[in-house]
């Protein structure tokens, strides 16, 4: 069977939009290291990846330093802590990290509780109530947030530390909760 | 007649030992050291006035006062995992280290391979394989869960493992937990036994070799096979044991197994092992109050 992707040379060409190939869905393609390397459409490159978590989160780019980034479907990215040959036809690579799709980039829950504690900003601290009512999966009015709108990590304390609760998405004063269904519950108000 | 008589003959106390398969297993989690510290998390089930007792062997393992460690917040951040006491064994065993490679080729639905990312500090490679698209989905999801970012799940028939998605052809490690009569189990699903039959023993018993066969020929030399099964069968333990001695390139090492245990035996009805399986563990659950285990350490050889 021809594949595209395994002609990759790795090197970086300044490619028209309609000369890119199409993302395959079924398949893990590494992230190029720039949009300069970019030879997949639309595809998010690993440095747009690691500044998005720097600018939104304050996250340090050197968190990501020792891993990679890889996309599987359009615009859902993992995270993989070694490196592979690319592209692979595999089950899983790693644990999904974002979602690029739209126009607001969107973290994954899990890679929020895995990666939220390096966060600096755009970090919602949330009360016993709060965090109970977010784990539920509820929404909640919460007007007192003078902070951006959008993806904001929302956060507890917890054995006296803060803890990433999940992904909150703000707007129009309401605090929103992401928290996949599968994950969602009812816990105690601690 | 119940199929674990067929077993009584090899246990010491056999009034223990079906006293302790009618009941129920105590519920313990495994701390995940990717997302916290047994400290923390010790702190954190005190917090929400969780009961718990420390497990003696293993600072990692907490036995739950109540059922089900589902509902509580370190386990909703990851904190916690499900996981069997004697389940934790296979991974001490291996002993995986941080930056290597290792199969894990019956690895659905994840405790132990999220226990060897754990002991890895997530780094280096676990490829964590099964057969059935459903497992896999379990599989994912609890790794989703924990946070583990250093394992790669594939689908294939682990007979005949393929490492060619791969950037090398050999692995450091490798663990077999195979699919197996699961009498050990009983405490945990008290209808396991419905289903048994000498018939599956033995094509099961044949799937276990291909499997343990083909690790132990995608392991370096000098490598480190684990095999595991929750059965008391010999025809799946020790016999599975001594068919990859005689044609694959390994050996039986011996290690030291932190639970109570019995030696591995070398004579069942017609058949005679390699008297090296003596080094493998049986594990009883009247022995430490766990399910039932078995488990065996090899060296690759060449």
């Amino acid at each position: 069977m021809s594949d595209p992707e395994t002609d990759d040379t790795g090197e970086g060409s300044e490619s028209d939009e309609e000369n890119l190939r199409d993302n395959v869905g079924q398949r893990f393609g590494r992230l190029p290291a720039t949009s300069a390397d970019r030879e997949v459409k639309g595809r998010a490159s690993r440095e747009e990846v690691v500044e998005f978590f720097n600018e939104r989160f304050g996250i340090e780019p050197a968190v990501f330093e020792d891993f990679s980034f890889w996309e599987k479907g359009k615009g859902k990215i993992w995270i993989f802590a070694a490196d592979n040959p690319s592209p692979v036809r595999i089950e899983g690579l790693g644990m999904t990290v974002l979602r690029t799709r739209q126009e607001h980039w969107k973290p994954t829950h899990s890679a929020v509780q895995r990666f939220g504690r390096h966060a600096t900003k755009n970090v919602i601290d949330l009360s016993p109530e709060q965090a109970a009512t977010f784990a539920r999966g509820e929404d909640q009015d919460l007007p007192e947030w003078d902070g951006d709108w959008g993806y904001l990590i929302a956060a507890h304390e917890l054995a006296g530390e803060r803890e990433p609760v999940g992904v909150a998405l703000y707007v129009y004063d309401e605090l929103r909760s992401t928290v996949p269904k599968g994950n969602q519950e009812a816990l105690s108000v601690l | 007649m119940n199929p674990l008589e067929r077993y009584a003959p090899l246990v010491d106390d056999r009034e223990a030992f079906f006293d302790a398969c009618e009941r129920p297993l105590p519920s313990v989690v495994r701390v995940n050291t990717i997302r916290s510290t047994p400290d923390r998390a010790r702190a954190a089930l005190d917090e929400e006035g969780v009961g718990y007792e420390e497990v003696d062997w293993n600072p990692e393992l907490l036995r739950l006062d109540e059922r089900g460690p589902g509902t509580s917040w370190p386990y909703f951040h990851g904190w916690l995992h499900g996981q069997e006491e004697v389940s934790a064994l296979p991974a001490i065993a291996l002993d995986p280290q941080p930056g290597e490679k290792v199969w894990d080729s019956c690895a659905a639905p994840g405790s132990k391979t999220t226990q060897l990312s754990a002991m890895m500090d997530d780094r280096g490679v676990v490829v964590g394989n099964d057969n059935n698209l459903g497992r896999l989905s379990a599989l994912r999801h609890n790794a989703e869960r924990l946070g583990v970012t250093n394992l790669v799940v594939t689908k294939q028939d682990g007979r005949n493992f393929s490492l060619k998605p791969f950037g090398f052809d050999e692995f450091d490690r490798a663990i077999v937990d195979a699919p197996c009569s699961c009498e050990g189990t009983i405490r945990k699903n008290p209808d396991t036994l419905d289903q048994w039959t000498l018939e599956h023993v033995h094509s099961v018993s044949a799937i276990q070799k291909g499997i343990l066969s083909r690790a132990v020929q995608a392991t370096k030399p000098g490598g480190t096979v684990v095999y595991s099964t929750c059965t008391f069968a010999p025809e799946e333990n020790e016999a599975v044991i001594d068919h990859v001695l005689e044609t694959e390139d390994c050996e039986v090492v011996a290690f030291d197994c932190p639970l109570e245990s019995r030696p591995g035996v070398t004579e069942w009805e017609d058949d005679e092992y390699d008297s090296s399986v003596e080094q493998t563990h049986r594990i009883y659950p009247h022995l430490n109050d766990t399910g039932g285990f078995y488990c065996a350490k090899l060296e690759v050889t060449a």
